[in-house]
């Protein structure tokens, strides 16, 4: 093994061969980027309320307690599908409402139960927030949570 | 120490111990609120302790590698660092952008993508930071000796700052968003990291036991390659349920498996060469953190990670606490222990001395990786009970989380275990005693 696998020809493979597969993988993400807008997340438009939901969520920092497809932290439920576990996903109204209501009770104070903190946010932000979620909701996850529980 | 610019490594390795400390405390009160969720709720809330935790993690580790570079970059090129002026105020930046951050996020200001919370003005410092450091340790590199161990360190620290690019990189489409954001999360730990860890482990293995230069550079390519072959097409397994296309299933199934290997190379690799090394090499404490590095790296990132790579798997499992289960040991095992080996083996040297403390280093290394595996070994029993109940069964979250309690105050048990091991490993750094007998004329320590 020594007299075929040289140095020499172990750095070669190692360079060759990384060549190879970060080509393969730009031309693979590229594609993917295609996909992405123009099929997996063409089911809703991306609005200007959208992207300014998408501000409110980052701002936040939901993701350090909340999941959302899946990634994220595990101290709070998954809200990649919440609209569609409040029954919310069509209704843009109805998302508002549960949203609004909702974070407007927190925190719960309940000893013992994790505490959501209570966010300063206007009601125009609240609106965007709710259609981000939904946003997220319509993305093709190629059928990932497995059920409403998320 | 050969060469006196090395010198810089020691404000780089006690910089990055100071928050190693404060990343150990962050997850020590993170999980606390686990068990006890009022704590501190209305002040901090778990969102801002997550940040410090993660944050704190990676800075550290990075200052670790930067120090690791500083110190063994003039070794292998056998020439002084190119400026050690500009490496201090390399490390000033990443010092003020550290506490701008920690402030900040304490402030309620900071960003929302996982990991990447800095304030734009701290991305934009540790950008000219990154540069600072590339100028200085290539110009370095290209005037001295070239060999495997600086080559393959120089190749992933060049990727690993190129891809921070991707961390101002913020698509309005979330998927899209998700998908760039592997490119410096995945990319960095699954692929460019290790580049550096084996190029790390194996100057360590160098000096530790005396294995013939061109068998340890052979071996070093070898893992290096399987690494990248596998990591970088790997990065598919990230891309299953985030609105990508489906083929990523069994691209990232089958190249993340793969991705066990580098991991079981770089294992079989330490413990080889210190079979075949004929050095007794005073520094026992770096051997067993070398040794213990990537030993556990295999567990943690190999079988931990392959246990829900698989797609078939991971439509249950993504997501849950198996997921935290094999970060807390992926992390600790390649990239925590590795940097405590490197600061192990280092310090003495950069101090003057014989090594010293050995025997509490030692100890904070059983501490510290019993912990580990004890917190390991709950979240995935957790995981295992919340994929069930919450995947299969359809419970709600909160009504899982509320039976997962006991798990939960066992992972406290083990935290306090780890917190205990870093801060005892802090002190046997720090606390030397004084030398008893006086230094020779000739009082150079072996390497």
């Amino acid at each position: 093994m020594s007299e075929i696998l040289t140095k020499s020809r172990a750095r070669n493979v190692f360079y060759g061969g990384s060549i190879f597969f970060v080509l393969v993988f730009v031309a693979l993400t590229a594609q993917s980027h295609r996909h992405i807008t123009q099929t997996a997340t063409a089911g809703m438009e991306l609005t200007d309320e959208v992207r300014h939901g998408k501000h409110v969520w980052e701002r936040h920092s939901c993701i350090n307690c909340h999941t959302l497809h899946g990634e994220g932290a595990y101290f709070a439920p998954e809200l990649g599908n919440v609209m569609t576990r409040w029954g919310a996903a069509e209704d843009p109204e109805l998302a508002y409402e549960i949203l609004d209501g909702w974070m407007k009770a927190q925190p719960s104070g309940i000893e013992g139960r994790r505490q959501m903190p209570f966010f300063e946010i206007t009601d125009e932000e609240m609106r965007a927030l709710a259609e981000f979620l939904r946003w997220a909701d319509q993305t093709d996850t190629q059928g990932w949570p497995p059920n409403d529980a998320g | 120490m050969k060469y006196q610019s090395q010198k810089v490594a020691y404000a780089y390795f006690l910089v990055a111990m100071a928050l190693f400390g404060i990343q150990v405390l962050g997850g020590l009160l993170a999980g606390w609120i686990y068990v006890a969720p009022n704590t501190l709720s209305e002040v901090l809330p778990f969102n801002v302790v997550r940040m410090i935790h993660t944050n704190a993690l990676i800075v550290w580790l990075l200052l670790g590698f930067f120090g690791a570079a500083y110190y063994l970059v003039p070794e292998e090129s056998e020439r002084e660092i190119f400026s050690v002026k500009l490496a201090y105020i390399q490390l000033a930046i990443l010092v003020i952008g550290t506490l701008g951050a920690v402030v900040s996020y304490l402030a309620g200001i900071h960003g929302g993508r996982e990991f990447l919370e800095q304030p734009l003005w701290v991305k934009f410092g540790i950008l000219v930071a990154a540069v600072i450091f590339l100028v200085n340790v290539s110009l370095t590199f290209l005037a001295g000796r070239k060999t495997a161990i600086t080559n393959i360190l120089m190749m992933g620290l060049w990727l690993l700052c190129l891809l921070w690019v991707f961390a101002f990189i913020n698509p309005d489409n979330l998927s899209l968003d998700k998908m760039y954001w592997w490119m410096v999360v995945h990319l960095w730990v699954e692929a460019t990291w290790e580049l550096v860890m084996a190029a790390i482990l194996g100057f360590l293995m160098l000096k530790l036991t005396g294995v013939d230069r061109e068998v340890i550079e052979k071996w070093l390519y070898v893992i290096v390659a399987t690494a990248l072959f596998s990591g970088i097409l790997g990065t598919g397994h990230h891309f299953y349920w985030i609105g990508t296309p489906g083929y990523w299933q069994w691209i990232g199934s089958i190249f993340s498996t793969f991705e066990v290997v580098p991991f079981f190379a770089m294992m079989s690799f330490a413990f080889v060469m210190v079979w075949k090394g004929r050095k007794n090499h005073p520094n026992k404490a770096a051997l067993l953190w070398s040794l213990g590095s990537s030993t556990v790296a295999f567990f943690g990132a190999g079988v931990w990670g392959f246990l829900h790579t698989l797609h078939g798997v991971n439509f249950y499992t993504h997501g849950t606490q198996i997921t935290a289960a094999h970060g807390h040991l992926a992390f600790y095992g390649a990239y925590v222990a590795l940097n405590l080996a490197m600061f192990s083996y280092a310090m003495p040297v950069l101090r003057n001395r014989a090594p010293y403390n050995q025997v509490l280093n030692m100890a904070s290394f059983w501490l510290m990786t019993g912990g580990m595996a004890f917190m390991t070994f709950t979240l995935t029993f957790a995981g295992t009970i919340q994929t069930h109940m919450q995947r299969i069964v359809g419970d709600y979250y909160m009504d899982v989380q509320d039976q997962l309690g006991l798990f939960y105050l066992m992972r406290f048990g083990s935290g306090v275990a780890v917190v205990l091991g870093a801060l005892l490993f802090i002190y046997s750094m720090l606390a030397v005693r004084r030398e008893v007998i006086k230094p020779g004329p000739v009082a150079v320590p072996g390497e």
